[in-house]
């Protein structure tokens, strides 16, 4: 018998606690610093010779205020919202019927079309970018919120058919049945028993086109050049400057605002999320 | 010297609440096959992995071996576990199945070989060593896991109802395979299973537990025949033992002991007048239930008494008999404590 | 959904079809189009070129380095986003007392939008005021005027485009590894251990072989995000310091959207399409295993 088997123990509980410690910090930091940011003063977030891990003057709501009274801040948060629901509503219009029928299309066909139509989620927006941009302009649609409201479905509902077919499938079959021999066609039982049962599905799908939305970077940036018409996504860290100069309390500001609800909801929906990513892979 | 022993072995899970395992005293017999036997939740599965190593007791001791292994790790016990699952490793073949303990006891490769073959010809798996585990057969993945189990000689077995996951055809070879392969070795093996037919027909002593603790350990005939409690009595048999209950006293005997009054039988006996309520023919056996009448005795549950087919049988439902329990198949049990107390003659039933 | 209203499926798919079909499936074979024509910024007609676009961004230095840039991105993210999620996943599996407050810490790099996330960094990173700087200084580690220019510097910048690039992808890759690593039946590691295994044997000979088809799911993923990402690039150098921290994806907007060729920058991002291609070919067969055990 050898030993050592015993030392293994409180070494192996410091070293848990040192990779949780480290990878805390470090993936955490920039949203503590954010908050730090945010409230300190301008001349004390300037003066390089203070402590910049302490309030060295007092705290102040100044850039707050200025993020609110005197940027678009608001506008973008509004833009963005505006964008947001629009884009839930579309592709929740395309996406529900498409995910039922390939959820009941049985076959070879019905997988492999869910797996084609999940592989264009992957198709990525630098390379889309291009095209579309002259797309985008040949409607008329060019510096307009219209332009990202046509453009995001086209990742939204791949990502949504893909999550809303494996929740259908879970639905047995015998319901609808026993809807259709109840009196309803088959499209009425999708419409008045699958929809109302699949309540949990529809909030995931909703939740995360919202945040696929929030999170969007390429096409905002591509479609839309006045500030007035932007996103929060695009807004926040390339039009909150005054020449060249960023105004970093203002931004922070902004950046936690940004982050923070997102955040919250997303951890709710965390476990759908990942059974999502890794159908199939994990069993 | 025990292979293995426990030493007021307790675990707690929550505070203030009742422990999984409470101060366990257990000793085994060289090369004995034990059974722990106890319905789901008795502890008994607490107990092997305490054993193990893979619980931390709360208090108190295991020693195997003449050692007090209770701060070691499981790798450092030289026991063997099969579990309910088996738990073959999945992505390697039955060969690297059977050699990853001695991989992992840094036996060199060369000397790795012979001993793999040895425990996998033992087990008559030697056609089967490239194939992976999910290629497998239920029976086989059970020899699989008993040849990794042996391929390190361990000290000690320790089996945690390796059987339950096999369709019901597939038990009774299986546990017969596992008999003999016991017979083969010789090693002491600790055998955790729920159903009592199963321990009654291997083991060579049988620990009952409940609630956490050992209600009686004894071999397959004393448990038995000569039940500690009521527990023990009820758990053993099926149908279980017939329990009548008198303002002092508990009288319990067994369903084949209820007979026909005029059946020819040694010993003294006892009447009783037997009301039957439902009649059961399954073949070999006639099964009948009913209640008592008449002695003062009250039970909860429907009398049963289970006849020899062979036996003529003009049973009429509704109507009342004389039957007969003798004497010395009467169990007496304390009313409060369930506990087995001396026996006392009786007038009747 | 035979016989009768076996039209109704059809119907059902064919809008969100015609949809995915219309705005990624067109634009897709335009790119192709559009590398090899002559299409700029408000420009009418289209003519056939060839290859000619090809050969002009062949010969420009900047291509180069941005596809080597690409590479080296990509693996050097992967290599460090891999290892650190996996021991990351490791320590989170126990349940440890705060752990529902850890997660949420650890998750915000992926929540937060990655142009928030970027932004936040180039402030932490900015030449003068940042905050790493200053601890540097104050330990005595660097002179007060030599402080590293984090993204002025170009492989510094490099180094700092593929941190933050790692900081936002960890959680993701975290929580998919963690998914993995819970589908494990417990019998198996308490297997390993009775057998002898310690915790290095059992990690690597049997928790990591397991865990293949999860590890290769997240790492698919991690690629795509890697490979086709500009945001972090646009907003901590745009590119720079003269172009030394472009790939692909930003060269191809600046060469296209900012420039106005929009015919070069189709070219320059034609260049993801095989490896996509690649990847799609490698999720689908993880997929189709799956299917088969």
């Amino acid at each position: 018998m050898r030993p050592g088997g015993r030392l293994g123990a409180p070494l192996r509980r410091a070293g848990h606690v040192l990779v949780l410690a480290f990878f805390f910090l470090v993936l955490g930091f920039p949203f503590y610093w954010m908050t730090i940011t945010t409230f300190k003063q301008g001349s004390d977030l300037y003066n390089l010779k203070n402590n910049p891990f302490i309030f060295n003057a007092p705290p102040t709501l100044e850039h707050l205020r200025l993020l609110f009274g005197e940027t678009l801040f608001l506008r973008w948060l509004g833009n963005t919202a505006l964008v947001g629901v629009l884009v839930v509503g579309i592709t929740l219009l395309f996406a529900l019927p498409a995910a039922y029928a390939l959820a009941r299309l049985t076959g070879r066909w019905g997988e492999r079309l869910g797996i084609a139509i999940f592989l264009t989620y992957l198709v990525p927006s630098t390379l889309l970018f291009i095209p579309l941009s002259r797309v985008v302009a040949n409607l008329g649609l060019q510096d307009s919120l219209g332009s990202i409201i046509l453009v995001y479905p086209s990742f939204t509902i791949p990502f949504s058919i893909w999550l809303l077919m494996g929740f259908f499938k879970s639905i047995p079959r015998e319901l609808e049945d026993a809807a259709m021999v109840d009196g309803l066609s088959r499209f009425g039982a999708f419409v008045k028993l699958v929809i109302p049962m699949s309540t949990s599905g529809i909030l995931t799908v909703v939740i995360f086109t919202f945040t696929l939305v929030t999170q969007e970077f390429v096409y905002a940036l591509t479609f839309i050049s006045s500030a007035a018409h932007q996103t929060v996504g695009v807004g926040v860290p390339i039009f909150l400057v005054r020449g060249d100069v960023y105004y970093w309390g203002s931004l922070m500001a902004a950046c936690l605002i940004a982050s923070l609800p997102t955040a919250f909801v997303y951890n709710l929906f965390l476990d759908r999320f990942i059974a999502g990513f890794t159908v199939g892979a994990v069993k | 010297m025990a292979v293995v022993e426990t030493r007021d072995l307790t675990k707690v899970f929550k505070e203030g609440e009742l422990g999984a395992v409470n101060r366990v005293n257990l000793e085994s017999r060289e090369g004995e096959f034990l059974v722990l036997l106890g319905p789901s939740g008795s502890g008994k599965t607490t107990l092997l992995r305490m054993i193990a190593g893979l619980e931390v007791p709360t208090s108190g001791e295991v020693w195997i071996g003449g050692v007090n292994v209770t701060p070691f790790p499981p790798r450092e016990r030289r026991i063997a576990m099969v579990f309910q699952s088996y738990a073959l490793y999945p992505h390697l073949s039955v060969f690297d199945n059977i050699a990853f303990p001695l991989r992992a006891q840094g036996v060199k490769k060369e000397l790795r070989r012979p001993k793999v073959e040895w425990a996998s010809s033992l087990l008559g798996i030697g056609s089967l060593l490239a194939r992976k585990p999910r290629e497998l057969s239920g029976g086989e993945r059970q020899r699989v896991a008993l040849a990794r189990a042996i391929v390190r000689e361990p000290t000690l077995f320790l089996l945690d109802e390796p059987l339950s996951n096999l369709d019901a055809k597939l038990r009774a070879s299986a546990r017969e395979e596992l008999q003999q392969f016991h017979g083969r070795v010789g090693t002491t093996t600790l055998y955790v299973t729920h159903d009592q037919v199963e321990a009654m027909a291997m083991g060579d002593r049988i620990v009952v537990m409940n609630q956490g603790q050992v209600r009686q350990v004894g071999a397959p005939t004393e448990v038995y025949d000569d039940p500690a409690d009521t527990f023990v009595a009820t758990f053993l048999g099926s149908p279980p033992m017939n329990l009548l209950e008198s303002p002092d006293v508990i009288v319990g005997f067994r369903p084949e002991h209820l007979h026909p009054a005029d059946l020819k039988v040694e010993g003294a006996r006892v009447p009783v007048h037997f009301r039957i309520k439902h009649t059961e023919y399954l073949g070999a056996e006639r099964i009948l239930y009913g209640v008592v009448e008449g002695g003062g005795f009250q039970s909860r549950e429907a009398v049963v008494s289970r006849l020899s087919a062979t036996l003529p049988a003009p049973y009429a439902v509704g109507s009342l008999y004389d039957f007969s329990v003798r004497e010395r198949d009467l169990k007496f049990f304390d009313r409060g404590t369930g506990k087995r107390t001396a026996p006392r003659p009786l007038a009747g039933l | 959904m035979k016989g009768r209203q076996a039209w109704l499926g059809p119907a059902m798919l064919l809008p969100a079809v015609l949809y995915i079909v219309a705005l990624v499936g067109v634009p897709f074979i335009l790119a192709f189009f559009y590398a090899v024509g002559d299409v700029k910024v408000g420009s009418v007609g289209y003519h056939f070129v060839g290859l000619r676009n090809f050969r002009s961004i062949f010969e420009n230095p900047a291509f180069l380095r941005a596809l080597r840039n690409s590479f080296l991105f990509t693996i050097s993210s992967q290599v460090l986003v891999l290892t650190g999620s996996l021991t990351l996943a490791l320590a989170l599996k126990e349940k440890f007392p705060g752990r529902g407050i850890v997660r949420f810490v650890i998750l915000l790099p992926w929540v937060a939008p990655i142009s928030i996330g970027s932004i936040g960094w180039k402030w932490i990173l900015d030449s003068l005021y940042s905050v790493i700087n200053w601890v540097l200084v104050a330990l005595h580690l660097v002179k007060p005027f030599a402080a590293p220019m984090w993204l002025g510097e170009p492989s510094l910048a490099m180094m700092s485009v593929i941190a933050v690039h790692v900081w936002r992808i960890l959680p993701f890759s975290t929580v998919i590894i963690l998914a993995g690593l819970t589908s494990i039946p417990k019998d198996i590691p308490e297997a390993a251990a009775v057998d002898g295994a310690g915790f290095f044997r059992t990690l690597f000979q049997i928790t990591l072989p397991m865990l293949r088809p999860i590890l290769n799911v997240a790492m698919l993923f991690g690629v795509i995000f890697a490979v086709t990402d500009m945001t972090v690039i646009y907003i901590l150098t745009r590119g720079g310091p003269y172009d030394t921290t472009q790939v692909l994806p930003s060269l191809a907007f600046f060469t296209g959207i900012l420039g106005g060729d929009l015919a070069e920058g189709a070219a320059i991002s034609l260049f993801l399409v095989p490896l996509l291609a690649v990847v799609a070919y490698l999720m689908l067969r993880v997929a189709r295993r799956a299917e088969v055990t």
